[in-house]
C-alpha cells in the first residue's frame, strides 16, 4: 500500500476504463443483464448504484480503524444495506414508474458484488477522499456500462430510446433483445467490442513504455 | 467487537428512520395521486374520484374519512356535473411470474367494466407484459359484460379467457397468443373480484350517486 493518500484522477478513472466493473472485472452482472432491457432503467439503476457504492465507500473509509477485522463483512453489509433502503425510498419519492420497472433489483443492489469489493479491496485501506472518488470512478464506469447495454438493448429491441420512437411506425422490435437473452446477446457484444479496442490500444504503445498492470 | 457493531447498526437505524421520515409525504402524496389517475382512466368521462369504505359490519359502503372506519376500499368516479359514472375496484391475484395488482371500473347502467389498468406487474417483457400495453387486449376491458345473475348473488356468466380469436360472448375476454398465462391470470383475477365485489356494488350503487357531489 504505497499509493498516496491524497485523492488523484487516477481513483477515479481506474473505475470508469480501466478496471470497469462491467467491462473488464464482470462484477455485478445479475443487474447488468436484467434491469438493462431500456435506457432510462440502465441510466436509473447505474445511478442508484452508483450512489449506494459512494456513501458506503465513505463510510467504511471513515469507519475503517474502528471496525474489528473479524466481523469487517457483515458491518459493510449492514452499511451497504442502509443506502440501499435510503435509495430506495428517494426513488418511490422520484417516480413510482421508476420504482416498479426496477423492482426487486433495486434491494438487490445490497448483493452487488461490486460494491462489497470496492468496500473490502478499496476504502477499508484508502482515506474517504480516494474512497468516495474510487466509489464515483466505479459508479461511473458501471452507469456507462449499463447504459451502453440498456440503449442498444431498447433500440434494437423496441425502435425506441429513452421512450422515444426513432424509426418509422411499420419497425417490428427485435423482442428477444428486450427478454433476459437478449441482455447476454448484448453483453458479449459490447464485450468483443471494448475487448477489440483494448487490445488494439495494446499494441499501439511501443512495448517500452508499456506499464505493468 | 459488539460495541463497533452496534455503534455501526445504531448510526444505519438513525438513517433509515430520518430518510423515511423525510420522504414519506412525498411517497404518500404520489402514490395517492397515482391512484386517482387510475381510477380517472378506468371510468371514461370521470373528472373526479372519492373513496368508499365497504363496512364488514354489513351496512354497505361508506364515503372515507382518514379518522373513519378502517377496510377494504373502492372509488366512485363523478362526471363534470357531478353524477356517477362507475365504480373503480382494485385487484389483487397471481400471474405467471409474480402478482398481478390492476383496477377496473365498473359502470352500473348498463353492467359492464368500462375499463382496466394494470397497476403492477413483473410479467415477461414483450410476451407477457403486453395484457398491459397491447390495446387490442384492453379493448376487450373497454365493453365486457359482467351482469349479475338474478338473485344478484353473483354474475350470470363468470369472467373468462379464450383463445386469441374465438370471444364470441359479451363476457369473454379475447386472450393474447404468447401470453396465455398472463392474459387468462388477468381474466381470472377480474372475474374472482367481480364477482365478490360486484354483488356488493350494484344494490349499493343509489348510495355512491347520492353522496358524490365532491
Amino acid at each position: 500500500m504505497t499509493e498516496p493518500s491524497a485523492p488523484t484522477g487516477e481513483d477515479l478513472w481506474r473505475g470508469v476504463w480501466r478496471d470497469n466493473p462491467v467491462f473488464v472485472q464482470a462484477l455485478g452482472m445479475c443487474p447488468v443483464l436484467a434491469v438493462s432491457n431500456t435506457a432510462l432503467n440502465a441510466l436509473a439503476m447505474g445511478l442508484a448504484t452508483s450512489f449506494v457504492l459512494c456513501m458506503s465507500n465513505a463510510v467504511v473509509s471513515l469507519l475503517r480503524s474502528f471496525i474489528p477485522r473479524q466481523v469487517r463483512i457483515a458491518t459493510y453489509i449492514l452499511i451497504i444495506a442502509t443506502f440501499v433502503t435510503v435509495v430506495d425510498y428517494l426513488i418511490r419519492a422520484v417516480s413510482l414508474d421508476l420504482h416498479r420497472a426496477l423492482g426487486a433489483f433495486i434491494s438487490l443492489i445490497v448483493v452487488n458484488c461490486l460494491i462489497l469489493g470496492r468496500a473490502e479491496a478499496f476504502a477499508s485501506r484508502h482515506p474517504v477522499g480516494p474512497s468516495i472518488l474510487d466509489g464515483l470512478g466505479n459508479g461511473l464506469g458501471f452507469s456507462l456500462a449499463l447504459f451502453a447495454l440498456g440503449a442498444v438493448r431498447e433500440i434494437v429491441g423496441s425502435g425506441r430510446l429513452f421512450g422515444v420512437p426513432l424509426f418509422h411506425e411499420g419497425y417490428q422490435g427485435w423482442v428477444v433483445m428486450i427478454l433476459p437473452s437478449g441482455g447476454f446477446f448484448t453483453l458479449a457484444a459490447w464485450l468483443l467490442v471494448f475487448n477489440r479496442v483494448r487490445a488494439f490500444r495494446a499494441r499501439a504503445v511501443p512495448r517500452a513504455q508499456e506499464v505493468p498492470s | 467487537m459488539y460495541r463497533a457493531m452496534v455503534g455501526v447498526a445504531v448510526l444505519c437505524g438513525v438513517l433509515i428512520v430520518s430518510v423515511f421520515e423525510v420522504t414519506r409525504p412525498t411517497i404518500e402524496r404520489n402514490e395517492a395521486r397515482a391512484l386517482r389517475d387510475a381510477v380517472l382512466e378506468v371510468l371514461p368521462g370521470a373528472r373526479s374520484s372519492r373513496a368508499f369504505v365497504w363496512s364488514a359490519g354489513g351496512d354497505g359502503f361508506h364515503a372515507y374519512r382518514p379518522d373513519g372506519e378502517e377496510g377494504e376500499m373502492v372509488y366512485a368516479g363523478y362526471d363534470d356535473a357531478g353524477v356517477l359514472v362507475g365504480v373503480a375496484v382494485e385487484a389483487v391475484g397471481m400471474g405467471y411470474q409474480d402478482r398481478i395488482r390492476l383496477i377496473y371500473g365498473y359502470s352500473a347502467v348498463p353492467e359492464r367494466i368500462v375499463g382496466l389498468r394494470v397497476l403492477e406487474s413483473r410479467e415477461t417483457p414483450g410476451l407477457g407484459d403486453r395484457i398491459e400495453k397491447d390495446p387490442a387486449f384492453l379493448q376487450n376491458f373497454v365493453d365486457l359484460d359482467v351482469s349479475l345473475a338474478p338473485g344478484g348473488k353473483d354474475l350470470a356468466h363468470p369472467v373468462e379467457a379464450v383463445k386469441h380469436g374465438q370471444k364470441d360472448r359479451p363476457w369473454q375476454v379475447d386472450g393474447i397468443t404468447g401470453a396465455t398465462v398472463s392474459s387468462d391470470a388477468l381474466a381470472s383475477i377480474v372475474a374472482r373480484s367481480a364477482s365478490k365485489w360486484l354483488p356488493r356494488i350494484r344494490p349499493q350503487v343509489a348510495d355512491f350517486s347520492s353522496k358524490g357531489d365532491t
